[in-house]
């Protein structure tokens, strides 16, 4: 199986550490990882704002650069979601598809397809918030909602407890938004800065030491804040910790 | 002339900036929506139970004609009478000529959404004609003449003390008593005389049944059941996708709404009209004011199954922190946003913006409407109709270009990477970013991803 790993533009921009922790988890697992380099962006951007008829250039390079790939895996669920749901061609529709029914976030990719039940080199001895990110969860639905009454599941969660040491805070209100939105967090500025203060609020209260999730636009909403109040928490993707061993 | 209301995000900001305020609005409603929680979690078979009531709607909205001429027909044979409105001109025209017939000046109403989506109070008011709106928290925010802030409650941005100090110069309260007791009960007197007094009343409709000919009005006050049996003539007032096939299908709807709004297991009163009483004279008035036209649009027909029950308002993060009044719409929050554009596209063309689309609304929502989903949907009509602001478009054309040309990006982000380095307060100054004026932007790092990625195959292969 060719895994072709797809890295968020902001994340290659912003993060590369955590497209090198992605790619070492990956290949830790025996993966075979492709990283197409002409890669750029899912078009979320620009659809979330109303201008997905204005994504095709973005959809056609896309669909270009992950032709080899059997599967694509992304540490982004936002992403994911919106290539899953939007990815679209009219040139190549076949191909289109086919795209859009193998693209994995990260940790159902861990959890769904490489059936990981152990990490035994992991260990990271911190408490550690989990922001459970919405396009995630409630779209890719990699965990439980606290507004359906369903059984209770997390996959990013069930990874997180394969890492020695880890301890898990719980918090107040799980599954509430952090404000980022995409280009809400700019075009609404005073309510998304606000969410995500309150959101930070959360996990500060139940005393984390880092807070984590598996989309760093989320975690990017909440480093912002963080810094601002100069807060001593820092925010880690959850690659990064499934990877840690000090 | 109607003067243009300021935009989500600028109302927003303003409302905001009060952050104690903020805070007390955001956990007040996020109270509701844990009692929601509460509610939802003694039916077992509580998603059974939604997706019954969406199925019920769907098929409802699919065969809407022949129910509503079912409607029609039985209520007439109840004694009923009916009558048709286009949109809210007729519908305001209609109620102001049965007050006309009847010399009414005095009327009492319950609340109805719909009569604040025709703008009827400001109609009849202007023809000379008391208003008074009955329902304790309507009251509330008619005597301070400013709209309301959510469906269910519709004071709820206030607290104890404006209301002390609202009845203290309407009613004659003591000044400075802010007990809830003491407030309601000086309501209660003041509105009974109101009732007595009355000519006409004008109820809302939560469901109206096909089958029977009757309808159902939900309160907790019983101010409905009250203003009708006091008064010789009762019109109510409904917007045609309240109709539902039969009487058994109240028996999902009921135990969904009351749990769904405020976590009570019903509502105080479900007060079920079916004929007029021996001399009074009972009207209802069928309004579309744009709902055929929701009606006809595949992507857009599901908003219609909407039983306000306003759960979509308490969970979303957003209304919680911007308070109703921002959406500028007489229905606020994730519903108000993706109805409120049908009715004018371009007066709120700002809503569907203000969301970030987390879905919550979508999973409360009683009769699974897709709500987040149609703010995207709206989203797209919007930028194809050319009612998002030029400047977005032009920004989001350029991003196009940018990630469609794999070279220009790498050269973007390196410039961008260098720019943020050398010039850290240019990135984060607010002026210029608006990210920058509560949030500090990342630390840019030196390499990209796939500088880095690169430059491991260059070691590994040469
Ligand atoms: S959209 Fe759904 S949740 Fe919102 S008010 Fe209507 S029925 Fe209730």
């Amino acid at each position: 199986m060719n895994v072709g790993l797809f890295i968020p533009c902001y994340v290659d921009q912003f993060y590369p550490k955590v497209g090198i922790a992605t790619l070492r988890l990956l290949e830790s697992l025996g993966v075979n990882v492709i990283f197409p380099m002409e890669q750029t962006c899912c078009g979320q951007p620009m659809a979330n704002s109303g201008f997905q008829s204005l994504s095709v250039g973005c959809d056609r390079n896309f669909i270009r650069n992950f032709a080899n790939c059997d599967v694509v895996v992304g540490p982004s669920g936002s992403c994911v979601l919106h290539l899953k749901d939007h990815l679209h061609s009219d040139e190549n529709p076949a191909e289109a598809t086919r795209l859009r029914n193998n693209v994995y976030e990260l940790c159902e990719f861990l959890t769904d397809v490489l059936k990981v039940s152990e990490l035994p080199k992991a260990r990271f001895p911190h408490r550690v918030g989990l922001h459970t990110s919405c396009h995630g969860q409630r779209g890719l639905h990699l965990s439980s909602m606290s507004e359906l009454m369903a059984p209770k599941f997390s996959k990013p969660e069930t990874l997180l407890r394969m890492v020695d040491g880890l301890d898990l805070i719980q918090l107040s209100q799980p599954d509430e938004c952090c404000g980022f939105g995409g280009t809400f967090c700019v075009f609404e500025e005073a309510v998304s800065s606000k969410m995500g203060k309150d959101r930070v609020a959360d996990h500060l209260r139940h005393g984390a030491e880092v807070i984590t999730g598996g989309d760093m636009s989320c975690l990017m909403q909440l480093e912002g804040v963080l810094r601002r109040q100069k807060a001593p928490v820092r925010v880690m993707h959850i690659a990064e910790i499934l990877t840690a061993e000090n | 002339m109607k003067t243009a209301s300021p935009k989500h995000a600028t109302a927003a900001e303003t409302f905001v900036r009060d952050e104690e305020n903020t805070d007390w609005h955001n956990e007040t409603l996020w109270f509701v929506r844990s009692k929601r929680d509460r509610a939802a979690q003694t039916i077992p078979e509580w998603e059974a139970l939604r997706e019954q009531a969406s199925q019920i709607k769907n098929h409802a909205l699919s065969n809407l004609d022949n129910y509503l001429i079912q409607l029609e027909e039985n209520a007439r044979r109840n004694g009923i009478t009916v009558h048709w409105a286009a949109n809210g001109d007729e519908h305001n025209q209609i109620v102001y000529d049965i007050l006309r017939k009847h010399n009414a000046t005095k009327i009492v109403k319950s609340k109805s959404m719909l009569t604040e989506e025709c703008h009827l109070n400001p109609f009849l008011i202007k023809q000379g004609i008391e208003v008074i709106d009955t329902d304790l928290g309507e009251r509330i925010i008619q005597l301070r003449e400013e709209p309301p802030s959510h469906i269910v409650m519709p004071a709820i941005h206030l607290k104890k003390k404006h209301i002390g100090d609202l009845f203290h110069k309407h009613l004659g309260t003591d000044a400075g008593a802010d007990d809830p007791q003491y407030l309601t009960e000086a309501a209660r007197i003041h509105l009974r005389q109101k009732f007595l007094m009355a000519d006409v009343a004008i109820t809302g409709v939560n469901f109206a049944v096909a089958e029977t000919g009757g309808f159902v009005v939900c309160t907790n006050e019983g101010n409905a059941d009250l203003g009708v049996h006091l008064s010789k003539v009762h019109i109510a007032c409904m917007g045609i996708e309240k109709v539902i096939p039969k009487a058994e299908h109240l028996g999902v709807f009921l135990r969904l709404l009351a749990r769904s709004a405020t976590g009570q297991a019903i509502t105080t009163f479900s007060s079920h009209f079916q004929k007029p009483a021996p001399g009074q004279e009972m009207h209802l008035v069928l309004v579309d004011n744009g709902r055929t036209r929701q009606l006809a649009s595949p992507d857009f027909r599901n908003s219609l199954k909407c039983i306000r029950c306003a759960a979509c308002m308490n969970t979303c993060p957003v209304y919680r922190r911007s308070g109703g009044h921002s959406y500028h719409s007489a229905v606020a929050g994730p519903i108000g946003s993706i109805l409120a554009p049908n009715i004018d596209m371009n007066e709120y063309a700002d809503l569907p913006f203000a969301s970030t689309l987390c879905g919550s609304c979508s999973n409360v929502c009683p009769v699974k409407i897709d709500i987040h989903q149609q703010l995207y949907k709206w989203r797209q009509v919007l930028g194809a109709a050319g009612a998002v602001e030029p400047a977005k478009k032009v920004g989001m054309a350029g991003m196009d270009a940018l990630f469609s040309r794999p070279w220009l990006y790498r050269f973007a982000g390196r410039a961008g990477r260098w720019l943020m380095q050398t010039f850290p307060s240019l990135a984060n100054k607010p002026g210029l970013n608006p990210w920058a004026i509560h949030r500090d932007m990342p630390q840019p790092p030196e390499q990209s991803f796939r500088d880095w990625y690169a430059q491991q195959n260059k070691k590994t292969n040469g």
